[in-house]
């Protein structure tokens, strides 16, 4: 028997930043400019005094504590949160040039998509599960859905551990490939946004790191938010990083900054853990 | 991984007494073995009492069986004076009864159901179901006393026009006596749907919010998401109270022998009298004279009871191939 070293329990991740864009670099037409946003939860208040602007075709995450507000963000951005009674916003939020809140509610989430923290399939076969979205457009044609549903899984990376089982129910698959199937359903209807709720706080690292390769590849396709505790992570996928605190957005930069530099004194707490 | 080593504990495994057999009567004494035995004793129970049932009815229809054999099932004549006994009419009566009443019910019940669970403000749903629970618990004789003073005289006003206009469909034609197959199955379906609302509503309710949010998150209405996601969700507890129902039927017997005009015939129109299975026994049981005529009145409840085990096996495997159809369609 070897005595090992210390060091080796603790050898440091290397993190590899998604992002390595200049300084200078012109950021693309805005996704969603959000402006003087508040949100009440009845008395509560969840957000305060939101401004920012998530740039189109780009991945940005927000992190911070639980209860920051972060998640309530993300689900102001598909109206997640008008179906909890209650609630209330104030501000505005654009999509492109257009007030997110003129769109029907409907309309709105077949064009900003979203996955949630557990992975959620119907008590369907697979292929259901993705054709779902599909079939609620009648404009859609049935000819057209098993290629769509062959195309998402693909983007989904999910496409070779599954054609061979389709039609079985989606609850026999492990849980990191029914949260792939997930990002597939929401993939399906071709969203120009896609909201990722915590993916893959109920997934093991070999899971994990599928679903953020499968980020890198569909970064082109769409515009990403995904709020994550795991700051590695955000780390990893994420281009901009919004720094979130008791319902105020502290920082938001991009990702190496916030990791390597961050502006803030809070920031800097939070990610070298000193509380959390 | 050589070079990882377990820590071995201070104390020998042996002497913690780990490696000793607990005693019988030390896992009595722990409460494991207890309930274990009790549980045991309860699950046994209800085999032995179904089993004795079966037995009984099996034994003490014998000279009804040894005298009709299977015409018992298909012969239609039903003459206690002749000593002739044919099962057929009631047999018919109670299947067609049962069937009209959950298609009937089912969707009435499904869809307050759903009201109830999706669209109607908690407060108000949890009232109204309060109010259908209680229906559940009204003694059926008092669903009869309804079936004949407030159902039959406005099926009187009713059934003529229907009769009218439809009578050239053979389940509508025929003189109407006021009892009949449809008013049975009628009052029948006003004392099962209560079952079918309150356990669909329950179903309904517990159906995770992610499987909601997630339909919701696709752009669906809040039909869509009820009617895609939530229910198909919920469809296995939703059979359970359809089969409870459908059982409940099959066997009523007090409101049934009120407004079914307890006449032993075959009748295609659904506006004829007829008989079911349950009624007759209640009916006939206290003056059957004569062994023949009382085990044939004991084979009718053997069959009832084969009746209904036949259609709970139906229903299960009904529930199974809609199971593997799903996940094929």
């Amino acid at each position: 028997m070897k005595p090992f070293d210390l060091s080796q329990l603790s050898r440091a991740h290397e993190v590899r930043f998604a992002s390595d864009e200049p300084a200078d670099e012109k950021l693309p037409w805005p996704q969603f400019t959000v402006a003087d946003l508040n949100f009440f939860y009845g008395p509560h208040q969840a957000l305060k005094e939101i401004n920012l602007i998530v740039p189109n075709k780009r991945v940005m995450a927000f992190i911070g504590p639980s209860g920051c507000g972060k998640t309530t963000l993300l689900r102001t951005f598909n109206r997640m949160n008008e179906t909890i009674p209650g609630t209330r916003v104030e501000g505005s939020i654009r999509l492109g040039d257009k007030d997110l809140f003129s769109f029907p509610a409907t309309r709105l989430r077949r064009v900003v998509g979203m996955v949630f923290q557990k992975p959620s399939p119907f008590p369907k076969s697979i292929f259901d599960n993705v054709a779902y979205g599909l079939r609620l457009d009648p404009s859609i044609r049935r000819n057209e859905i098993a290629d769509r549903v062959e195309k998402s899984l693909r983007r989904a990376a999910l496409w070779d551990e599954v054609k061979d089982k389709l039609h079985q129910s989606a609850n026999g698959i492990s849980g990191g490939q029914q949260q792939r199937l997930c990002i597939a359903r929401a993939l399906a209807v071709e969203p120009e946004v896609l909201l990722l709720d915590e993916p893959c706080s109920a997934l093991d690292p070999i899971s994990t790191a599928k679903i953020e390769d499968l980020l890198f590849e569909i970064k082109d396709l769409c515009t990403i938010v995904i709020v994550t505790h795991n700051m590695l992570q955000a780390a990893r996928v994420a281009d901009y990083v919004g720094f979130f605190l008791n319902g105020e957005l502290i920082e938001l930069n991009r990702a190496k900054q916030i990791f390597q530099n961050p502006e803030m004194q809070q920031t800097q707490d939070y990610i070298t853990g000193r509380f959390g | 991984m050589s070079n990882v080593v377990l820590a071995t504990p201070e104390v020998p495994f042996e002497s913690r007494g780990l490696d000793k057999k607990q005693t019988w009567w030390e896992r009595l004494r722990k409460g494991d073995e207890v309930v274990h035995l009790i549980t045991l004793a309860g699950g046994w129970s209800i085999l032995v009492i179904t089993g004795l049932l079966v037995q009984h009815l099996w034994v003490y229809s014998r000279l009804s069986r040894h005298a009709f054999g299977w015409h018992f099932l298909v012969d239609s004549t039903w003459d206690p004076v002749n000593g002739i006994f044919g099962a057929w009419p009631f047999v018919y009566g109670t299947v067609v009864t049962s069937l009209l009443a959950l298609a009937i019910s089912i969707p009435i019940g499904l869809g307050s159901a759903i009201f109830l669970a999706e669209l109607a403000p908690r407060k108000l749903s949890n009232a109204l179901t309060f109010l259908i629970e209680l229906l559940a618990a009204v003694p059926s004789v008092i669903y009869g006393l309804i079936g004949i003073f407030l159902l039959i005289p406005v099926l009187f006003n009713v059934v003529p026009y229907v009769q009218k206009y439809f009578g050239w469909i053979p389940i509508f034609n025929g003189t109407f006596y006021g009892v009949s197959y449809f008013s049975a199955s009628i009052v029948l379906s006003i004392m099962v749907v209560p079952f079918i609302i309150s356990i669909s509503r329950e179903v309904l309710i517990s159906v995770p919010v992610s499987q909601r949010e997630a339909m919701m998150a696709l752009g669906a209405t809040k039909w869509d998401v009820t009617w895609r996601a939530v229910v198909p969700y919920a469809r296995q507890g939703i059979m359970g109270s359809i089969f409870l129902s459908l059982a409940r039927a099959l066997g009523e017997t007090m409101a049934v022998t009120m407004v079914i005009g307890n006449v032993a015939q075959v009748s295609t129109s659904l506006m004829a009298p007829g008989y079911t299975i349950a009624a007759v026994i209640a009916n006939e049981f206290t003056e059957a004279t004569g062994d023949l005529y009382l085990h044939a009145l004991i084979e009718l409840g053997l069959v009832l009871f084969v009746v209904t085990m036949i259609f709970n096996a139906l229903a299960r495997l009904l529930m199974l191939t809609m199971k593997g159809h799903e996940v094929v369609g």
